[in-house]
């Protein structure tokens, strides 16, 4: 286990070195120039190179990319340029919470329409359950979800008021269900996927045909035997999705007016807000990475092939 | 005496690409749905000029009610009228022109570079594999929509924009598969003889590889399409994909929901059209893979 880790650590490292220069090269080689966008229309010369000089932006760029890597490493991704006086951090840290209820909360929707579905579907394969949902399924990847979402605020917020219209406040978790069961509607397809895959798999292996003879009763074949098999690949779908939600999902926290991650890197990006832009993008990107690495410890605890 | 070598021949019985795909579109529905659905979308995208009934980026006052309301379906707006009384209907056919130029060519290029760089990455090995590879481990790290929004915020928003943006992240998943593909691919005999021969790696990855990654390559190139169209319609949507007033389905519905409790058309229209045209996407590659390449694995 410990050599598994003293391989993939480093191998997260790189790429996380990469994702920070990225994310770095991609919001400083800016065409517009941000100190005028703070000045104003009508600010002097004088005033826009003094701002210059203030943000660092008359220094090189290599000087800039060494700096912001510096305090990168110490949690410091700078201060924001339309929130004047707020550290990316913090802000991020405040625009947190939001994003990972829906995230976890759209996880949870995943897993628990995706699974019975894939379920239901491998019980009789060719059946018409499972072309049903097959069908459903493929529908349900293929559309837009912030389609999905308007459809669902116009019939369950404007047609009748079971939830609220849009913004966040006390209780919240009415301003989170709509918005996650919108992101787990989407995802649940894969997994209802995943699960008929890999439980048709497992029902084809000697093992069940073993069960099977013994008599043991169909639903604990496909509930005990069968399900563990789809364990590990789930784990995996749902700590990529994990990952891939906690920063942000730009166009959901849109559509509901959430004050979350994704909504935070979009006005910034309205405004050329660098800072707030490159520390949005690197933390979802940090995300990402460090779920994978958690996915491919986990898989290595649970399944010994891996390790090697 | 040994028995002479038997050459196997080819089974006579095995009929030819077009018959077999022929066949299997007529067991399966959903396929011939989707081929179905795509014949229409081109048809409306080309006729558009001569199907629509008003040009696209016409406002008509009579498009409005006395009290600014759009008018709904029926009468001279089949669909109803937009926001700024434009008709929905036209909008629709000339955003079709949209979805699909930009899904196609996005995806197209993204194609391109991700089996340039798999194939490249793949044969050669050694220094050039890791760097590449690295540089895709970091690209797919970055989440897509926020990468393409926060790209195109620095590049300025425009249809070619959108069409660079979403190839030069999409390129990756590919880029892995066909890596995997020519991995094993280049231990078979006939790469080695090929290289025995001393042929120049140019030539054997264009010749000997390439045609060997044309399956999959059809396959993920179909599902990418679908993938890219919906990109862009998050894009449009968020009011960074193609720049108004040309209309794209995801900014058609961007511009309807906030009149979506007096005027659901707008939501409905764009929005079906979307789902079925990705959806048959969906279906042709998934009845492609069955028909090409039943090895490959599941997306995502």
């Amino acid at each position: 286990m410990s050599r598994f880790l003293l391989r993939r650590l480093p191998q997260a490292l790189i790429v996380l070195f990469g994702v920070v220069t990225l994310a770095f090269l991609m919001t400083h080689v800016v065409p517009g120039d941000p100190a005028r966008l703070i000045a104003g229309p009508n600010a002097s010369a004088a005033t826009v190179a003094s701002i210059h000089h203030e943000l660092g932006l008359d220094r090189s760029l290599g000087y800039q990319y060494w700096t912001y890597l510096r305090q990168a490493v110490q949690g410091d991704l700078g201060t924001s340029y339309a929130l004047q006086g707020t550290s990316v951090a913090s802000a991020i840290g405040h625009a947190l919470p939001v994003s990972a209820a829906v995230a976890v909360l759209g996880v949870l929707w995943e897993v628990l329409l995706g699974v019975p579905i894939g379920i239901i579907a491998a019980y009789r394969p060719r059946g018409l359950l499972d072309r049903a949902t097959t069908f459903g399924s493929l529908i349900g990847l293929s559309a837009p979800p912030f389609w999905l979402g308007l459809l669902l605020l116009y019939a369950l917020a404007y047609k009748s008021s079971v939830f609220p219209l849009s913004g966040y406040s006390n209780p919240y978790i009415n301003y989170l269900i709509l918005p996650s069961f919108t992101l787990g509607l989407g995802g649940a397809a894969w997994y209802a996927r995943l699960t008929r895959t890999n439980m048709l798999e497992a029902l084809r292996s000697p093992y069940v045909q073993t069960a099977r003879a013994k008599g043991m009763p169909e639903s604990v074949i496909l509930l005990r035997h069968c399900l563990r098999n789809v364990l590990s690949p789930l784990l995996t779908m749902l700590g990529m999705d994990l990952g891939y939600f906690l920063g942000g999902v730009v166009v959901i926290e849109s559509v509901f007016g959430l004050p979350g991650v994704g909504k935070l890197t979009f006005d910034a990006i309205g405004t050329l807000d660098i800072p707030m832009i490159t520390g949005a993008v690197l933390f979802a990107a940090l995300f990402i990475v460090v779920m994978n690495l958690l996915v491919d410890l986990a898989y290595a605890a649970i399944d010994p092939r891996v390790r090697r | 005496m040994t028995a002479p070598l038997e050459i196997p021949q080819g089974d006579p019985a095995l009929p030819g690409f077009g018959l077999r795909a022929w066949r299997s579109l007529r067991k399966d529905w959903p396929a011939l749905l989707s081929i179905v659905l795509l014949v229409l979308l081109a048809l409306a995208a080309i006729l558009a000029p001569l199907l629509a009934p008003h040009p696209p980026l016409a406002t008509y006052p009579d498009g409005l009610q006395a009290n600014g309301a759009p008018v709904g379906p029926g009468g001279d707006f089949p669909l109803g009228a937009d926001p700024n009384g434009r008709d929905v209907l036209s909008r629709l056919l000339y955003g079709a022109r949209v979805s699909l130029v930009i899904g196609i060519l996005a995806n197209g290029l993204a194609t391109v570079m991700g089996v340039l760089v798999g194939l490249v990455a793949g044969y050669l090995g050694g220094w050039t594999e890791t760097v590449l590879m690295r540089i895709t481990d970091v690209i797919m790290s970055f989440p897509i929509l926020l990468f393409c929004i926060a790209l195109i915020a620095v590049t300025g928003p425009s249809a070619k924009n959108v069409v660079f943006v979403i190839a030069l992240i999409y390129w990756t998943a590919l880029a892995r598969i066909v890596r995997s593909l020519v991995l094993s691919l280049k231990e078979r005999e006939f790469v080695v003889a090929a290289r025995t021969l001393g042929l120049s790696h140019w030539r054997i990855m264009r010749k000997h590889l390439f045609p060997h990654l044309v399956p999959t390559i059809i396959v993920y190139a179909t599902l990418g399409v679908a993938s890219s169209i919906l990109i862009e319609a998050s894009l449009s949507f968020l009011g960074v994909g193609v720049p108004v007033p040309d209309p794209s389905w995801g900014q058609m519905i961007e511009q309807g929901k906030d009149y979506f409790q007096i005027a659901p058309w707008l939501l409905f229209a764009p929005g079906v059209c979307l789902i079925l045209t990705v959806l048959a996407f969906n279906l042709a590659g998934d009845w492609l893979r069955d028909l090409l390449d039943p090895t490959a694995p599941e997306r995502r």
